[in-house]
């Protein structure tokens, strides 16, 4: 019997977002799952009944009725008391729930024996699960929207520009905290030509920062502050004074001002004095995504935009709804991602397996059994990190060939040693004839060392067939025995059949040689075009 | 004409030779170095036709054997394949090689040149290594030729003891040397020099066997310089310095390019010789090393296609198994609609992808790819943190990151394509199976990684229609 996945209308006051969205719907039934939407649940989105109903889901008149027939219930807010009230005993709820915050809500499901799912649990550091991470799509809007809106209440350009009218300055912008938001805002903001500058307490996201076109700006002091998990850990007093200083300067300095500074299971540290705001210039803005934990700003008011001493502080808390349509989108991937993990099977039945560690993070409620907070996965959480820090540098060459570093004179001394000796061999006990051909051929020898290190090595497979080509250069040695003029001393001895036979047989394999090499270097070096 | 004609001559050859390597530093003069290399051997063969060594009788012998022979190479070099070309190659030493021996046994048999003495002793010993070098050369690429076109298995195999095996044949040669110097006349020396040939074949069978297939570029180089070197003693037989400087010039040209080989796989070039890469060495994956954990992100050819589109900086890592795939052509119209488009692509070349030196310069230039745009490693591994898109194409070992991050890698300190900087890289393959080295790759489970499987060809036909489409 396949499940039937409902997904109600959010009830949160101002909530535009939806769970699924049609495309994703039809992912669903390929999973063998019913799919069950709440009339008008994708309406604040742009999602229409009419698409859903196209996409293969069934339009449910009212919350009372889709609760009522849901085995797995799809959320974007955690639902409220009244919703869970409306629940089928024993089903799934995946959404985020927040269990810290809202016991409550945890002992109501509890008590229809459900089983529920926390995308805001998620074990963040196994890369397996950032497939399923909502937290990381939303902020990535967030950090957009964030910039958005601070576009929308700045007066001017974010880009420099000069106008017939004038010349206009670029927009300075500052984002303190380069997680997920903060790095999408700097994305955003250097793709509108506003100067970015960005700091974090962890020192690593300095490249991410660069590597979107902002700068990172550093704290004068020494610390490290990447704790658990990939979140920042709290600093201490003397770091935080340095960091007070630098905020200052950049935040008297910046048009722009956006936070994202957030300690998990703690207030938002107040970044931003009130001092701080009065040195900015009039017009100026601050978006303070922290709003919902107190905010980074002091002066902020969470869920509105205020004006104080000429500066427009935001401090929305919902923008990943006021970006609805992409954010249902990507928040709909996210569980469809999640439900692929769960149905692993493909036949609309879902199984909550202990035994694998994002499963595990996530699920806080197993059967009406609270199960949270999950032991920390094992896994080689701290891997990337020793693995970046060791890499290893380039091992020196081994010998002193080409361009690389003069050898060790250790090594030198013991080369020429040998060298000589096999010199003195030669000198002391070979014939006068051979040692004019020992020279030729050492000469020799070092002219193609010489030579051949200038060869480029996108030319390595033609110098080969060539060099083969040329060796063919034996045909010689085939030649003068084919018919040599006969010398008086030995010529009744000598075998000429056998001789003549080898030598023909050796030139014929050499000319093969000898043609084919150049013809198909030829044929080679003519494709090499610019 | 006279030997002291014939002498200029072939200095005037030598010269031409060098000038013909000397080419070879860039695409615009190679061409130019080619013909040299031509008049170079035509001026050499005829001052010795027509010089003092060579009486009439023997032209038509001369001319009937160059004609075939010269024949049979043309054919083969209009039908080769650019895929083929290591095959060719190594076929090619062959010839080499088993000339060298020819021309020795010639040599030995033929009296018309009498010496005595220290002469005669230093004549029979040159006459005995360079058949030993021919022979090894000989049977060496043979095998080697079988393991690239498929007709022996390019797994090593490695018999028990094998370094004892070597040993052995290695006295062996040596005790029927001193049996050879030590024979009264020719006919006695005949068996020594006849079983020393025999175990130089087995030699080089036995030691190309033992070599993996991801060391074939070393393997194919060094036979090239062995055939460089069979030349060599062949010219110090014959009292030839022609013989003994083009032989040194190919010897040596062989020996840089396997060292250069060996240096881009940060392996001795002993213990590539030894044979067995990533066996018996007890540390597959080694002590710093997990398996890598995680999971692999398929991605579609239109997913693909996309991302390629969106992309402003794209760089191609070709390998082994775009020439399996013969998808160069495929690969050549992509990068001509991605640059059309206004994407900038570029090539980045591994030393030994493929299985000889240069090999994917030359697919990609048959395929009429810009060698402008083909550059590499050391050139573009910098380039990779700009890069949005970098696609590899059947390689595996030569953009393993455990080169750098696993210390206890069997391929640690081998210099990489450093794909995994770009955003988002894709690789080509067939399945998940590990590469030569049989060392897993940790390229693919990386966050920003993204595999899609199937035939190189297919596939790429697929994304050149999504692209065009």
């Amino acid at each position: 019997m396949p499940l039937t996945i409902g997904v109600p209308r959010e009830t949160f006051p101002g909530e535009k977002r939806v769970a699924t969205v049609p495309e994703v719907v039809e992912k669903l039934l390929k999973l063998g799952f019913a799919v069950a939407i709440e009339r008008g649940a994708g309406e604040a989105a742009n999602f229409t009944d009419a698409a859903y109903q196209a996409a293969g889901a069934q339009v449910l008149p009212d919350a009372a009725s889709l609760w009522g027939s849901a085995d797995i219930v799809f959320k974007v807010r955690p639902p409220s008391l009244a919703e869970v009230a409306l629940m089928k005993e024993g089903a799934t709820l995946i959404g985020f729930i927040w269990p810290a915050q809202n016991p409550e809500l945890m002992q109501a499901l509890v008590g229809k024996r459900a089983t529920v799912l926390a995308m805001d649990c998620l074990p963040r550091q196994l890369s397996r699960a950032q497939k399923m991470d909502a937290l990381t799509s939303m902020a990535g809007i967030a950090g957009y929207r964030a910039v958005i809106e601070a576009a929308n209440a700045f007066g001017r350009f974010f880009a420099g520009q000069v106008t017939a009218a004038g010349k206009v300055p670029p927009a300075k912008v500052f984002v303190a905290g380069a997680g997920v938001a903060g790095l999408a805002a700097i994305g955003t903001a250097a793709n509108l030509g506003a100067i970015v500058r960005a700091n974090d307490t962890r020192s690593e996201v300095a490249d991410q920062v660069k590597s979107l076109g902002g700068e990172f700006v550093r704290v004068d002091y020494e610390e490290e502050g990447a704790g658990a998990g990939g979140y920042a850990k709290e600093m201490s007093e003397g770091f935080k004074a340095a960091q007070r200083a630098m905020y200052a300067r950049e935040v008297k300095d910046a048009d722009i001002v956006i936070t994202t500074a957030l300690i998990p299971g703690k207030p938002a540290p107040k970044l931003i004095t009130a001092e701080m705001v009065q040195t900015m210039r009039p017009g100026s803005v601050i978006v303070d995504m922290a709003a919902e934990q107190g905010g980074n700003c002091e002066l902020t008011v969470p869920g509105e935009a205020v004006v104080r001493h000429g500066v427009t502080i935001i401090g929305y808390t919902d923008l990943p709804s006021r970006l609805a349509r992409q954010a249902s989108t990507l928040y709909a991937t996210n569980l469809l991602r999640l439900a692929e993990e769960l149905a692993k099977t493909k036949d609309g039945t879902i199984d909550v397996d202990f035994a694998d560690d994002a499963i595990r993070g996530l699920t806080v409620i197993k059967n009406g059994e609270i199960t949270w907070p999950a032991p920390p996965p094992q896994l080689p959480a701290a891997a990337p990190k020793p693995a970046s820090a060791t890499t290893l540098p380039a091992k020196p060459a081994a010998h002193g060939h080409g361009a690389g570093a003069p050898l060790a004179g250790g090594t030198l001394a013991l080369l020429f040693g040998i060298g000589a000796l096999l010199f003195w061999l030669v000198g002391a006990f070979a014939p006068t004839s051979f040692l004019s051909h020992f020279t030729v051929f050492v000469l020799a020898c070092f002219v193609g060392y010489m030579v051949i290190w200038n060869v480029t090595p996108s030319l390595h497979t033609p110098l080969m067939s060539v060099t083969n080509a040329i060796s063919s250069i034996i045909a010689i040695g085939a030649l003068v025995q084919i018919a040599p003029p006969m010398g008086e001393a030995a010529a009744g001895e000598r075998p000429d059949g056998w001789i003549l036979g080898l030598a023909v047989l050796a030139l014929l394999l050499t000319a093969i040689n000898m043609f084919g090499g150049f013809a198909v270097t030829r044929r080679m070096l003519a494709m090499f075009r610019k | 004409m006279s030997s002291n004609l014939s002498a200029v001559a072939y200095l005037g050859a030598t010269i031409l030779f060098i000038l013909s390597l000397g080419g070879l530093s860039n695409p615009e003069t190679a061409r130019r170095g080619n013909l040299y290399g031509v008049i170079g051997m035509a001026l050499a063969v005829a001052a010795t036709v027509f010089g003092p060594r060579v009486t009439l009788s023997g032209l038509p012998w001369i001319v009937g054997a160059m004609a075939i022979g010269g024949l049979i190479g043309l054919i083969a070099a209009k039908k080769v394949q650019m895929t083929q070309m290591p095959e060719l190659v190594a076929l090619m030493h062959s010839l080499v090689g088993l000339a060298a021996c020819l021309v020795g046994f010639a040599s030995y048999i033929d009296t018309s040149q009498p010496f005595a003495g220290a002469e005669k002793l230093i004549h029979e010993l040159e006459i005995y290594v360079g058949i030993y070098i021919g022979a090894v050369t000989f049977s060496g690429s043979v095998i080697a030729f079988g393991k690239l076109s498929g007709k022996v298995s390019g797994k090593p195999v490695l018999l028990p003891g094998r370094h004892l095996v070597n040993l052995a044949l290695a006295l062996a040669v040596i005790y029927f040397g001193y049996a050879f110097l030590q024979a009264e006349n020719i006919a006695a020396g005949m068996t020594p020099l006849t079983v020393m040939t025999v175990i130089g074949l087995l030699f080089g069978i036995h030691m190309v066997m033992a070599i993996g297939g991801a060391d074939m570029p070393v393997v194919v180089s060094m036979l090239n310089s062995y055939s460089g070197w069979a030349a060599a003693a062949t010219g110090f037989m014959l009292a030839n310095d022609l013989l003994i400087v083009v032989g040194a010039l190919v010897g040596s040209s062989g020996a840089i390019l396997s060292y250069i080989m060996c240096r881009a796989m940060n392996r001795n070039f002993i213990s590539v010789i030894a044979g067995g890469f990533g066996t018996g060495e007890g540390q597959k994956i080694g002590a710093g090393g997990t398996a890598p954990a995680g999971e692999v992100n398929p991605i579609t050819a239109q997913e693909t296609a996309e991302l390629l589109l969106e992309a402003k900086k794209v760089i191609i890592v070709p390998g082994y198994g775009m020439a399996v795939a013969q998808a160069q052509h495929t690969v050549s119209e992509i990068v001509r609609v991605l640059r059309e488009k206004g994407v900038e692509v570029r090539f980045g070349i591994h030393p030994v992808a493929g299985r000889m030196p240069g090999h994917m310069n030359v697919l990609l230039a048959e395929a009429k790819v810009p060698y402008d745009i083909v550059l590499e490693m050391d050139e573009i591994n910098p380039d990779f943190p700009d890069t949005d898109v970098a696609l590899v194409i059947g390689a595996n070992d030569i953009v393993n990151p455990a080169a750098q991050e696993v210390p206890g890698s069997p391929i640690a300190g081998m210099p990489v394509l450093e794909v995994w900087k770009a955003k988002t890289s894709i690789v080509m393959k067939r399945s998940m199976a590990s590469g030569y080295a049989g060392v897993d790759n940790p390229l693919f489970y990386k966050e920003n990684n993204r595999m899609l499987f199937g035939d190189a060809k297919k596939t790429l036909d697929e994304v050149l229609a999504a692209l065009k489409g």
